[in-house]
């Protein structure tokens, strides 16, 4: 027992990697930042082409989007970081990792818009239309928001696989949380840096996942 | 005779192998309320959502004011903020307040301040009996309610006319009046108006013209009190009789 709390929850291991780890946490947030916005941006340009009146804009989309929701994300970081310098195309850590997750979330979100979009009535697109509004302004104002209203537990469940997404940057020594604190494991011959990294998962997860449940409460209510 | 408002000349559109318009001519003159009845697959319904051609029509010619809608030049939007449409349906937006419904066009279609598009809106909703239900989710409305948010959202971008598609099909019995109270107060206040509805009394009382439709034709038309009694055409006479009943 004794043995274990040492290997895995010794809080002077933890208090020495602290500052380490806080740098991890730093670099994941900020990785967040980018990943995020451009998946949701990506995500929604997705939808858009898959729902458009043109014929071949529309499969290929279907194709990218399938193609890469079925692709394992950890495959899909290592082509692009490992593989493509032999195309003589090398990225940095940060920018292989962005690529990497801006395809694959796009893709989710994509499919999670499209299903939002379509769940809102013709009626709706008509009525806005009727009064002048732009196939812009009606989007924007009125077939959007009622969308994202409708998807909202979804989008919000795959920000949370994308934050989660965020650890597999370790494969290719970008220094995000699991890496850091990976790093401390290392140099400390101890488990509780990792222990510490996977609290602090928690405690940034564990709440948003409580509330998807409450949003697809109120959404079935 | 005032040059028609609205001016449908051989206007033609089919749903895959059916043909549902087979060469309309419609000529609605100004303050004038057109009646269009039929029996359900006549084409009606399509006919008036051809006129602001939120269904694209095949062929043919759509006038307002002497403008050519069917020009590929022709600015749809334009045209379409003084063709007001009420639905079926009501199509309020849900998460909008009655107000925020009606200010939506104003503001982006007009370019109107948020204040001043404000109070255009609640002169609008004001006109139809709601102005206390301004800051009301259509949610919380009773369907009566929201067709008139509807009616006040199109009639405040002052349209020269005015197209309701069966306003008052999904209404409760008891809701269907306040609804046609409002229409009747439109008419009165000159708007010009084309309906389609089975609301008999009303086109009895209120149209200047009933149109009887069948098969995608204009079978016969005619005032009100001419067609109700002594219509000409065999089919008109079966159907008007079978819906005034």
């Amino acid at each position: 027992m004794d043995a274990l709390l040492q290997q895995f929850f010794n809080l002077d291991v933890m208090a020495q990697a602290w500052p380490l780890v806080l740098k991890g946490l730093g670099m994941t947030a900020l990785l967040c930042l980018a990943v995020i916005p451009l998946g949701l941006g990506g995500g929604l340009l997705v939808a858009l082409a898959s729902l458009s009146g043109s014929r071949a804009l529309r499969w290929s989309v279907r194709v990218f989007a399938d193609l890469f929701r079925a692709l394992p994300p950890l495959v899909l970081l290592i082509l692009i970081y490992s593989g493509l310098p032999f195309a003589g195309i090398r990225l940095s850590p940060f920018a292989a990792v962005c690529l990497a997750f801006l395809l694959n979330a796009s893709s989710f979100y994509g499919e999670i818009y499209r299903a939002g979009i379509e769940s809102v009535g013709r009626g709706q697109w008509e009525a806005a239309r009727s009064t002048g509004l732009t196939a812009g302004q009606a989007f924007g104002y009125v077939i959007l928001p009622q969308a994202v209203r409708n998807v909202l537990p979804d989008l919000v469940s795959n920000t949370v696989e994308v934050v989660k997404l965020t650890s597999l940057a370790s494969v290719v020594s970008f220094t995000e949380l699991l890496y850091a604190a990976d790093m401390a494991r290392s140099v400390t011959y101890n488990a509780s840096p990792i222990v510490l990294a996977a609290l602090i998962y928690l405690a940034i997860l564990w709440p948003v996942v409580r509330l998807t449940s409450r949003l697809e409460h109120r959404i079935a209510a | 005779m005032p040059a028609p408002i609205l001016d449908v000349r051989a206007l033609r559109k089919s749903f895959g192998p059916l043909e549902v318009l087979k060469g309309i001519d419609l000529s609605v003159r100004p303050q004038e309320l057109v009646f269009l009845v039929g029996p359900s697959g006549s084409g009606k319904s399509t006919l008036l959502r051809c006129c602001n051609r939120l269904e694209e029509p095949d062929s043919g010619s759509i006038r307002l004011e002497g403008v050519e809608l069917m020009d590929r030049a022709c600015d749809l939007n334009a045209a379409r903020r003084r063709i007001g449409m009420v639905f079926q349906g009501f199509n309020l937006y849900p998460h909008m307040t009655a107000l925020g419904n009606v200010t939506l066009a104003l503001r982006k279609v007009l370019g109107k301040s948020r204040r001043e598009a404000e109070e255009i809106g609640r002169a609008a909703l004001d006109r139809v009996g709601l102005a206390d239900k301004a800051a009301c989710h259509p949610g919380e409305l009773s369907g009566g309610q929201q067709q008139r948010v509807a009616i006040a959202r199109a009639v405040s971008l002052e349209p020269t006319l005015m197209l309701f598609d069966e306003p008052t099909s999904a209404l409760d019995p008891e809701l269907v009046g306040s609804v046609l109270a409002v229409m009747r107060s439109l008419r009165e206040a000159g708007m010009t108006m084309v309906v389609v509805s089975h609301e008999m009394r009303f086109a009895r009382e209120a149209a200047d013209r009933v149109v009887f439709m069948e098969g995608g034709a204009i079978v016969e038309e005619g005032p009100p009190a001419a067609m109700f009694t002594e219509a000409q055409h065999p089919r008109t006479r079966a159907f008007l009789q079978e819906i005034g009943r």
